[in-house]
């Protein structure tokens, strides 16, 4: 059996006297798109933060492609190969669209710095078009594309993204799920992906987790969690 | 009709805004303290002025609410974008002028005249200037609030102090040492501060440079306290004194010998720093390490999850601003010859901190042209002798500085809420400049 890239055992963490974790145990695998779905307050970003360091795991063990990383120093992590597209995006917003794709790419200290560009360029053309223009100037589609084109720049074998498609039109969110399917079938990039937009994660993941209240009450294939009427009932309906 | 309640209404707030004026103006003008023949402190009671002051906002609030009525609400004015042209020559140009500045001074008014535009106006702003832009790496890129900067000015004034007149070492030995212990300093202050952010981070920066001052005042054995430290030696020509005597600078290259050539001397001196403050500034900002300052300035937890190291990143910005601190701080020590805590004071802080936000955070020339308006400021109230002869010759028109400043920062923050140049120039470009400004990012964003 290979290692799992990420794997996650039996983490707690808790916000001060707020327990928020309670024991999760989750894995993704070399070449997956895992996600993670859940009511707002489920314990979703508290997860991938965690993984992070922040807040830091209580008990617990987190390990990345074999290697522990629980509680490292974020930079650290960073660059084992490991990016996060934070929630809300998180965009530099007084700095360029090409200032921020460098901040993405300082981890890999540009050594690829151009091909990356192009790539990117090639992945998501709207944000050539903008790329003198402030961060914050963008529309929330394009601030979205460049939160994930800027993870992408420190060429991670894991990328992470929390709540891609929030605040987002539907459209534009079919279209950055679309790229994240392209990214994973095409280079073979591994995705953990947090969303509350149950319908869309699940049909784009592999394998997906469902977390309630700080801890994981399912998972099982994208297929089988669409299917479950359990997940229907809470999730999916009127989500269409 | 309409009209008249507008002017109805114009006056009620025409009213209320010189009941406004006449509270702030009663302690300030109504009551006065002055000191009589026994040094007893008496008071003295002004109202004529407070009622003058408040006819004077009661009408001047009227005039400008009458006439703004004809007017439409304005468009949001774009922010004016220097001609290219322009952009590219104004730096150099400035650059040159200031080199010229005080032989043009002296050809045009004598070494007697120029000594005070040289002197008051030259080295006093562009000591600002220079500490304006260290500080502007901590404030202006990296985003950290810091109100007691002036601790590291003193440390550097001190340095050199302490340095020469205990172990006879000179200025030019002195200098970098100033800068290295400035910085050391400023990573010693980053350490405790490094989870702080904001308000609790302004309030332990103000509480190091109180602590600083203190130790000044009070460690009498190092410091010699309050007294300070005096006869510090004078700055050299790469070793030449400026004196009078033979192997003196002037005698050397066979000038006769003026006062002025030293005052000149350290025009050019804090010239050359301040300049190298401005190029490093500029170089760091395209390198990762500016990169991430303004990074981090913009959102911390987008930098940690990009993998950069935030720790590193605080430390090297309050370092880096502290080393500059230090050399003005030398610069002080050496133009001044005596040094003693009543030059550290908060109100220092204060005074730099304001260049830096009147300038615009971030900005060079901003906070550049915020010095001149600050320092230059308060030295051409010096000048307005002829107030005198309206107001009396107890007049002192220095004396209403901070008011005029604290007036200048209300105006400020309603026309131009980001500084005098809030447009922000990104460090890369894959084509050709544009410049992006800040009133297309929303307030509380950038």
């Amino acid at each position: 059996m290979t290692t799992p890239l990420l794997s996650i055992q039996k983490l707690e963490a808790a916000y001060g006297q707020i327990i928020a974790l309670k024991g999760i145990d989750l894995d993704v695998m070399p070449g997956e798109i895992v996600t993670v779905i859940g009511a707002n307050g489920a314990g979703k970003s508290t997860t991938m933060m965690s993984v992070f360091g922040r807040p830091p795991a209580r008990s617990g063990k987190i390990f990345f492609d074999g290697q522990e990383i629980t509680n490292k120093p974020a930079h650290e992590i960073a660059r084992l190969g490991l990016a996060q597209s934070p929630e809300g995006r998180r965009i530099f917003p007084r700095m360029s669209v090409l200032e921020n794709l460098q901040m993405g790419a300082a981890v890999d200290d540009f050594r690829h710095f151009q091909a990356d560009l192009e790539r990117m360029f090639d992945i998501f053309p709207r944000l050539k078009e903008r790329i003198d223009q402030r961060g914050g100037t963008l529309s929330g589609g394009e601030q979205q594309m460049l939160a994930i084109a800027r993870a992408l720049m420190s060429r991670p074998r894991l990328l992470m993204l929390d709540e891609p498609s929030l605040g987002l039109a539907p459209l534009v969110v079919k279209q950055i799920f679309e790229v994240i399917r392209e990214l994973n079938r095409n280079d073979g990039l591994t995705v953990f992906l947090v969303e509350q937009n149950a319908f869309h994660a699940l049909k784009l993941a592999h394998r997906g987790y469902v977390m309630v209240n700080g801890a994981i009450t399912l998972s099982g294939t994208g297929r089988e969690l669409l299917d479950n009427p359990q997940v229907r009932a809470a999730y999916l309906e009127g989500a269409h | 009709m309409r009209a008249q309640t507008s002017i109805l209404s114009a006056l009620r707030e025409s009213a209320f805004a010189s009941l406004v004026a006449a509270g702030l103006a009663f302690p300030i003008l109504a009551l006065g303290t002055e000191m009589d023949q026994s040094n007893r402190l008496v008071l003295e009671q002004r109202w004529s002025w407070m009622l003058i002051a408040a006819g004077l906002v009661f009408v001047g609030r009227f005039l400008v609410l009458i006439l703004a009525q004809g007017r439409v609400a304005a468009a949001p004015v774009p922010a004016r974008i220097w001609p290219p042209f322009v952009a590219r020559v104004l730096p150099s140009a400035g650059v040159v002028a200031l080199f010229l500045f005080p032989l043009v001074m002296l050809f045009w008014l004598g070494p007697q005249g120029s000594l005070k535009w040289i002197n008051n106006y030259g080295v006093q702003i562009l000591i600002y200037v220079m500490l304006g832009w260290g500080l502007n790496i901590v404030v202006g890129l990296a985003g950290l609030l810091d109100l007691g900067y002036v601790a590291f000015y003193a440390v550097g004034a001190y340095s050199y102090a302490l340095l020469s007149t205990q172990f006879g070492l000179s200025f030019w030995i002195c200098l970098p040492l100033a800068g290295l212990f400035a910085a050391a300093w400023g990573a010693m202050l980053g350490f405790p501060v490094l989870r702080l952010r904001g308000d609790y981070l302004a309030i332990v920066t103000l509480a190091f440079g109180e602590i600083v001052s203190a130790v000044l005042t009070n460690w009498t054995d190092f410091s010699n306290g309050k007294a300070g430290i005096m006869s510090i030696p004078r700055v050299t020509f790469f070793g030449l004194p400026f004196t009078a005597s033979e192997n003196g600078f002037a005698a050397t290259f066979g000038l006769e010998f003026q006062a002025i050539h030293r005052t000149i001397f350290l025009f050019y001196l804090i010239l050359v720093l301040a300049l190298i403050t401005h190029v490093v500034t500029l170089r760091l900002r395209r390198l990762p390490v500016g990169r991430a300052w303004e990074a981090l300035r913009e959102d911390e937890i987008a930098c940690r999850s990009l993998g950069i190291n935030t720790v590193n990143t605080k430390l090297t910005a309050f370092a880096l601003g502290a080393m500059f601190a230090g050399f003005a701080g030398s610069f002080f020590a050496v133009r001044q010859g005596f040094v003693n805590p009543d030059s550290f004071t908060f109100m220092e802080s204060a005074t730099i901190l304001a260049i830096v936000v009147l300038g615009g955070m971030g900005s060079q020339l901003g906070v550049a042209l915020a010095a001149v308006v600050m320092v230059g400021g308060t030295e051409v109230l010096r000048e307005l002798t002829f107030l005198k002869e309206i107001f009396g010759s107890s007049f002192d028109p220095s004396l209403y500085r901070m008011l005029l400043f604290g007036l200048a920062m209300v105006l400020m923050m309603i026309w131009r809420p980001r500084g005098l140049i809030s447009s922000r120039e990104p460090s890369v470009f894959l084509a050709q400049r544009k410049n992006v400004s800040g009133t297309h990012v929303q307030e509380g964003h950038g």
